[in-house]
């Protein structure tokens, strides 16, 4: 494991753990607990309050073959084996959305050397991978809502701190900010959002509606 | 018949590890009669019909079966471990999104967490029950709010300052020994 510096806000662990997040969310904070002990160990300790809510939510009767059927259901098909990754940039539920391999991402340019891939989730927030070459900077941009970015490789910085493998940066309406990529190493990140980011040029603003920024 | 009345949370985890070992259908007969109502009732209160819940707590039962070898006893108790189960079955099916989880980190098939790390990470969950038990009823309503997504959000863990540090670092500890056998 990797020092992460920067982890997953309490708040969205807690929405995480009761199931109520879009799905884009629920899968940068899967792929971030897949390379982060000290978020997984926060999110497993909110299962646990979900599971005295099972052990007090009441019952509903099952039906008489209910269990038969059951039994059905596991048939022959006795265990599902464990789900582990063998590319540390690219955590199992990660991997399950781009085809099993970051070479089989399809990536789109959005300039300067800028590539994207969205990723299909369902419609309530919008994830995409990045790819930022080597000392590139993402132009300036705000954010109308939450923007979580999860560093699969390299690394970059704004204003605010620099963020490697397996950090996550969380940025609301207050921040303003222009990441660079680190000069050594091209850097590749997760980011989901609820809400469309605003840019200050012209230019990216122009192209916001084709990229679906 | 014996589990089926009020079972303490060791006890399941011994049903698991029988399930897991020997296949065992009486085991997984007691867990089912446990636990089975209980999923159909949690699934239920998200508004779904008792026919689509039927179905929805088979599917969560077999899955328990098809997963025991990836319990892992050390980081949750089986009641924490079936809402996982239930939540994510929940959210493919009723909301038709999928369910990222995370990578499972698992013991293989031949170590075995430590027996009093168990015990420890079982009892802070009965800790934890009684806990929400001494709750006022109004917080306690809070809590079953967030978790059945009538609440937009909030930040369970600092309105109510239930103990979940402990259980946390039980669980940090478990991982950093798992991470330790796996390598």
């Amino acid at each position: 494991m990797t020092m992460i510096k920067h982890h997953i806000p309490d708040d969205l662990l807690m929405r995480y753990a009761a199931g109520t997040l879009p799905e884009a969310f629920d899968l940068i904070i899967a792929t971030h607990i897949s390379m982060c002990d000290e978020c997984r160990a926060s999110a497993e300790s909110l299962d646990a309050i979900g599971g005295d809510l099972i052990d007090r939510c009441g019952t509903q009767a099952m039906n008489d073959d209910s269990f038969s059927r059951t039994l059905d259901l596991i048939g022959a098909s006795a265990t599902i084996a464990p789900r582990v990754s063998h590319d540390p940039s690219l955590p199992v539920p990660l991997a399950d959305y781009v085809g099993g391999s970051l070479e089989t991402v399809k990536w789109r340019p959005v300039g300067l050397g800028v590539k994207q891939a969205i990723l299909p989730t369902g419609p309530d927030a919008t994830a995409r991978l990045l790819f930022i070459p080597a000392g590139t900077a993402v132009p300036d941009h705000g954010h109308s809502g939450t923007e979580l970015t999860l560093v699969l490789q390299g690394a970059f910085e704004d204003a605010t701190a620099r963020f490697a493998k397996g950090d996550v940066e969380t940025a609301d309406a207050d921040l303003e900010h222009t990441p660079i990529a680190d000069i050594s190493e091209d850097c590749i990140c997760l980011a989901v959002t609820d809400a469309p980011l605003r840019f200050k040029g012209w230019l990216p603003r122009l192209a916001q509606p084709f990229l679906k920024i | 018949m014996k589990g089926t009345k009020r079972g303490n949370a060791t006890d399941w985890v011994d049903h698991v590890r029988r399930i897991r070992d020997r296949q065992d259908q009486q085991a997984f007969r007691e867990l089912f009669e446990h636990f089975a109502p209980r999923v159909k009732g949690f699934v239920m209160r998200g508004g779904t019909d008792a026919a689509f819940a039927e179905e929805c707590t088979q599917d969560v039962m077999a899955t328990l079966w098809r997963k025991a070898h990836l319990f892992d006893p050390s980081r949750a108790s089986v009641s924490t471990w079936v809402f996982t189960i239930a939540r994510n079955r929940k959210i493919d099916l009723i909301r038709k999104q999928r369910r990222p989880e995370p990578e499972d980190l698992t013991w293989g098939p031949e170590a075995e967490p430590d027996q009093a790390e168990v015990l420890g990470l079982q009892q802070e969950t009965e800790e934890l029950a009684r806990a929400i038990a001494a709750l006022p009823e109004k917080q306690r309503n809070l809590i079953e709010k967030a978790y059945f997504g009538d609440l937009s959000h909030s930040e369970i863990a600092e309105q109510t300052g239930l103990p979940l540090g402990t259980i946390k670092s039980r669980i940090r500890l478990a991982l950093d020994r798992l991470r330790h056998a796996m390598k």
